[in-house]
């Protein structure tokens, strides 16, 4: 099942950034199957899905870094390349560390002198919090500091479009507080920002829109608070021998049952009805735990379909851990 | 070209002293131990130091521009090629800079080279020394975009073996610590199809002699063409991630 509500009430939009139809594979991986978006200028739209979901292959083509197999991309009615060369598109990649020999302000500055619209330096500087080591050498900086130098190197662009892969990865609680707040003004400022994120959280607090993308595809489009609710779903977690499955499934508030071992995990989109019901129908139920459902989980519930999920590697899961949603 | 993109491309390139290692200091070093030496010594009717200054220069010059394209494969392990891409500064200026860079690099070498060179005793007339001048400029052509091209398709982890194994085998086979085979050889006829041997004989200047001919400008001209398409392809295809 597919929720993608905007896509019925938004027409296409010409002013601001459509990708039409995007496919792009690298030999057998399929890593984006058929991409529509339509983003209105102004926007600020969280890309949000588990690793491998195409993400960064869909933001690549947006920038025109890899040309898609099929489909198009245009912002603001323009060409990828030709709004690059424009200057109206500043992003902050997924990979990638920064250049030697230059210091932090310096750095900041050779990037600024590219664009025809900078943002003064020194103020970047100190909304990204760097302004103390702007003396530093780029390559003297600790993980946390190079990606706010990162950050700084796509915010001084001021574009018209501003692209963030994963930007606050490896930031501290206070670094992720001072950059959202600057981004937050950027959004009211009128400029369109894309940013992509594992974080149901992120998505939530600072998009008006969340696109989820799992597989290569696009499994929801709409409104923060619309798909909140489809994915900031909870398990509840129990030891019971021998249950039934079909039954535990038709319990009210839950939406997937699983069974590991002699365990259960009820994927819940109302976990508090769903504790009501189960202890009430199975008082044998013992070891009974509530968490917040990790975006896998969210997914295999949107989609119900777990057999089909390929490239999923050990290191994946890990990740998810600790990447799950609170909500 | 952007000014200020210019000012601290050269700001990276003097801070970083592992440039002049292959460019400036062995190739300074070895001049000025082996033509001290031989201060006395001719080569054909070219007095030793001048003879050995041209093979000097070809050796630092190619090391010089080769090292450009060392930057340029650590720069895209650093992403930094892709924010590049992704800004407004277009892909000629982009490679102009590029160019410039290494250009500059060679001048210092070119220049120290000549004042080591005149210290042990190397006269011309002014005239010579710019015809000498032009000729490893225009000599060094295709080795610019080998550089750009190279920096664009490999990695920074093979670029030193890679820039190393490169740079050693075009200067020695273009002669640049001797000539090789006798004139008129087969194994020297086989060696003037190596632009690098034509840097060396821009060296011949000094003496009045026609240093390139033809077959010099032919094959310093094809080898330019095919480089730089090279060079443009290589940036081309290069734009994914590392
Ligand atoms: N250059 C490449 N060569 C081969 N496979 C690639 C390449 N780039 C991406 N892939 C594959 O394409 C799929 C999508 O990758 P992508 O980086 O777009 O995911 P993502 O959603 O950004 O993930 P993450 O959250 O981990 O950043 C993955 O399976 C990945 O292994
Ligand atoms: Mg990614």
């Amino acid at each position: 099942m597919t929720v993608n509500t905007a896509a019925l009430t938004r027409g296409p939009t010409t002013g601001g950034i459509s990708l039409a139809g995007l496919t792009k594979s690298f030999g057998d991986v399929h890593a984006v199957r058929g991409v529509d978006i339509e983003i209105a200028p102004g926007e600020t739209v969280a890309l949000l899905g588990p690793n491998g979901a195409g993400k960064s292959t869909t933001i690549d083509m947006m920038l025109g870094l890899l040309p898609p197999d099929s489909g198009s991309v245009t912002l603001f009615g323009r060409s990828a390349r030709d709004a690059v060369a424009a200057g109206t598109v500043g992003a902050m990649l997924q990979s990638g560390g920064l250049i030697a020999f230059l210091t932090v302000r310096e750095l900041i500055t050779m990037m600024a002198s590219l664009y025809p619209n900078p943002l003064p330096v020194a103020e970047v500087l100190a909304v990204t919090g760097i302004t103390e080591i702007a003396g530093q050498r780029t390559d003297k900086l600790s993980g946390g500091q190079t990606q706010r130098v990162r950050a700084a190197l796509a915010l001084v662009t001021n574009p018209e479009l501003l692209v963030l892969d994963e930007p606050t990865v490896a930031m501290d609680v206070e670094g992720r507080h001072q950059f959202w707040t600057f981004m937050r003004n950027v959004a009211s400022s009128g400029k369109t920002v894309v940013f992509a994120t594992h974080y149901l959280e992120e998505a939530d607090s600072y998009a008006d829109r969340i696109i989820l993308m799992a597989r290569g595809r696009v499994v929801a489009d709409g409104p923060t608070t619309e798909i909140k609710a489809t994915v900031g779903l909870k398990t509840i977690r129990a030891t019971l021998p021998q249950a039934d499955l079909p039954a535990l499934r038709a319990l009210p508030g839950v939406s997937l049952a699983e069974s590991r071992g002699e365990a259960i995990v009820l994927t819940c989109s109302d976990s508090d009805q769903a504790i009501r019901a189960l202890l009430s129908n199975y008082a044998q139920a013992r070891d009974v735990e509530i968490s917040g459902a990790g975006l896998e989980e969210a997914f295999l519930a949107l989609t119900g379909d777990p057999a089909a999920h390929p490239g999923q590697t050990e290191r994946d899961h890990t990740e998810h851990a600790h990447t799950g949603v609170d909500q | 070209m952007n000014a200020i993109y210019f000012r601290y491309e050269i700001l990276r390139l003097f801070r970083n002293r592992q440039n002049f290692i292959f460019s400036l200091i062995f190739p300074i070093v070895l001049y000025l131990v082996i033509a001290g030496q031989n201060k006395d010594a001719v080569v054909g009717d070219l007095p030793f130091p001048t003879y050995y200054m041209a093979g000097m220069i070809t050796f630092g010059g190619l090391g010089a521009v080769i090292g450009g394209g060392a930057r340029i494969a650590f720069e895209r392990d650093r992403g930094w090629t892709r924010q590049l891409r992704i800004s407004p500064l277009s892909p000629l200026s982009y490679l102009r800079t590029k160019v410039a860079t290494s250009y500059l690099m060679a001048a210092i070498t070119i220049t120290l080279l000549y004042v080591a060179g005149i210290s042990l005793g190397v006269r011309m007339p002014l005239q010579r020394w710019v015809e000498m001048t032009a000729l490893i400029l225009i000599g060094l052509i295709p080795f610019v975009a080998l550089g750009i091209m190279l920096g664009h398709l490999i990695k920074s982890d093979s670029m030193g073996p890679v820039m190393g194994g490169g740079m050693s085998f075009l200067s020695i086979f273009g002669g640049a610590f001797g000539q090789l085979g006798a004139d008129g050889s087969l194994f020297n006829k086989i060696t003037q199809v190596i632009p690098s041997y034509w840097i060396v004989r821009a060296g011949q200047t000094a003496t009045g002699g026609r240093a390139w001919g033809t077959t010099g400008w032919v094959v310093v001209a094809v080898w330019s063409i095919v480089l730089t398409y090279g060079a443009m392809w290589a940036y081309r295809r290069d734009a994914g991630r590392p």
